[in-house]
């Protein structure tokens, strides 16, 4: 296993683009969060501190920093679909398994080096929290410091799924671009897939629990989005608002679910395609 | 004698064509093998499907004793095909490094390896930045780095300049006089008469010859002739059984042997017919001539 992430990484390394994108996607989120927690004075008319929000307070910052610094994991995309990409457009590919390597080990090189890269963004992160939320929160007692961590856990298995998707469509499609295009594609067609249920079951609420099931849309709702949670934390009273943020285990098996099945039809495209 | 690799009855169909049709031969260790054909004759098809980027249709193949997985035995095979794929923002030594880790060979092999073809100099070159020469050669570099027991070499010197042919022409040589088998795929057929020992000719598919080079026809050479009594030497050859096929071109005639004869017989026995040759040559079909002649033939 560390042989072939070490393939894989000395592949990614060497390249500039590459480093570049990496950077990007674990530096910058973990740049945005720290500048975010700094007291910012706006030329002396008015100070704007996030902290004062209440949104690095234990257990919630948990939630808001995994839901923002995922978005950054479409950088780290752009370099999953490259590495395919690249792999088929030099031939390298070919060479790869002529010199040795198995259908199989290829493929486990790509998805090892996925989470790797998925686990060295979720520690950054989870310890990026931490030492805010120690600095910034109200309540700094361990049992609620570890309450919720499993917004980590769904950040983890989030990005996996995320990337295993791009590695599949990368292997499908064998171009970067075009692979990118179809994560556009998969997106519309989970909204066909939302309206064509809805007009089967004339019920939105069906409808959504069938596009829950879709790729995209399970890996969205692993963690929801957090600005209906602040502003319950905020104003206690508009408790209309009120709505299911927690992390489920189902929502966890079904994106791990996807994985599978994407780095599985990843390795028989592999297998039964002629190079 | 050792087997290195044993097709039987391999078949590769893509749609409706039959690439390569019902193919079956071996391998045996220590000699310089040619599989010659036409472009589109399935040579690189073949080749494909026992290196485990193609997968066959039907028939089935074997690596050295058979036990050995596919993978497993291509750590003990170099080999390239078509054009040199390596990562073009690599250098030399990264790129081998990182063939070096797939075959579980020591880091050590690959400034011998460099030298040996030559680009140790350039080592630390992109090879983005390699000139096409260069890059085949660093292809050998890179096949030879298990010190492999069979190099296999897919038309390594298409679309280089006469330097760089002559080049690769000598290190193939030179793998080749250090007891290494090998298997030279190519069209071009003074490469194959120069190098290899024995050949698989192919055809659309379906093998027409596999032996040694020297035994592909049957045929006993031919005499080149020149005299001043043309018209006397033409006729007697028609008549002798000894001579099958004559070809007559300006005063060059050509006489194609039936059984074997060597030049001074035949000159002793002209010089009693009263024929004087001018030009007396005894060759024996090129190749080419060889190749020409079997693909026609079906």
């Amino acid at each position: 296993m560390l042989r072939l992430i070490n393939l894989e990484l000395q592949k990614l390394l060497l390249s500039r683009v590459n480093k570049v994108l990496i950077f990007i996607s674990f530096i910058l989120p973990f740049t945005v969060l720290i500048l975010s927690s700094i007291k910012i004075n706006f030329f002396g008319f008015f100070t704007l501190e996030l902290g004062e929000l209440g949104i690095f307070n234990f257990p919630i910052i948990w939630h808001i920093t995994t839901f923002f610094a995922s978005y950054f994991k479409l950088f780290f995309a752009i370099v999953v679909v490259s590495m395919i990409g690249n792999e088929y457009s030099n031939k390298t590919i070919k060479q790869n398994l002529i010199d040795g390597l198995s259908k199989k080990e290829f493929i486990l090189s790509k998805f090892y080096t996925i989470v790797f890269f998925s686990l060295v963004s979720t520690v950054l992160i989870g310890v990026a929290s931490f030492l805010i939320g120690l600095y910034y929160s109200s309540y700094t007692e361990a049992s609620i410091i570890v309450r919720e961590v499993e917004y980590l856990l769904a950040y983890f298995v989030k990005l996996i799924g995320f990337f295993s998707l791009c590695l599949f469509f990368g292997m499908l499609v064998k171009r970067s671009a075009f692979a990118l295009a179809f994560l556009f594609v998969l997106y519309i067609v989970e909204w066909l897939v939302f309206w064509g249920s809805y007009e089967a079951f004339e019920s939105t609420d069906m409808a959504w629990k069938v596009k829950n099931f879709m790729p995209l849309e399970s890996m969205y709702k692993l963690i929801d989005q957090p600005f209906q949670r602040i502003i319950i934390t905020k104003y206690p009273d508009k408790m209309d608002l009120a709505y299911d943020y927690a992390v489920h285990w189902y929502e966890i098996a079904i994106v791990l679910g996807w994985t599978a099945l994407f780095v599985f039809l990843s390795y028989r495209l592999l297998k039964v395609r002629d190079l | 004698m050792e087997t290195i690799l044993t097709i039987n009855n391999l078949t590769k169909k893509f749609g409706y064509l039959t690439a390569v049709k019902d193919l079956s031969f071996t391998i045996n260790k220590g000699n310089v093998y040619g599989i010659l054909g036409p472009n589109g004759s399935g040579k690189s098809t073949t080749l494909g499907i026992v290196l485990n980027v193609v997968n066959k249709t039907a028939g089935d193949f074997s690596w050295f004793d058979g036990k050995t997985s596919t993978h497993d035995a291509l750590k003990k095979v170099g080999a390239i095909i078509e054009r040199p794929n390596f990562y073009p923002y690599m250098s030399a030594y990264q790129n081998l490094k990182l063939v070096c880790k797939i075959k579980g060979v020591e880091y050590s092999k690959i400034d011998e390896k460099l030298e040996l073809v030559g680009l140790l100099e350039r080592k630390d070159s992109k090879f983005s930045t390699y000139s096409l020469g260069m890059k085949q050669r660093l292809a050998i570099a890179s096949a030879l780095l298990n010190d492999p027991e069979i190099l296999i070499l897919d038309e390594p010197t298409n679309g280089l300049d006469p330097q760089g042919i002559h080049q690769i022409r000598s290190l193939i040589k030179l793998i080749a006089s250090n007891g290494t088998t090998i298997l030279l795929a190519s069209h071009l057929l003074d490469e194959v008469e120069k190098v290899c020992s024995h050949v698989v000719v192919l055809r659309k598919g379906e093998k027409l010859y596999s032996g040694r080079v020297d035994e592909m026809t049957s045929s006993h050479g031919f005499f080149e002739l020149k005299t001043n009594k043309h018209d006397e030497l033409v006729s007697f050859l028609e008549s002798d059984t000894k001579f099958s096929k004559l070809k007559v071109e300006g005063e060059l005639i050509t006489a194609f042997l039936t059984e074997p004869m060597d030049a001074s017989t035949f000159n002793k026995l002209m010089f009693e017919k009263g024929i004087t040759l001018s030009h007396l040559v005894k060759r024996k079909e090129s190749l080419e001539e060889q190749f020409l002649q079997l693909t026609d033939n079906k």
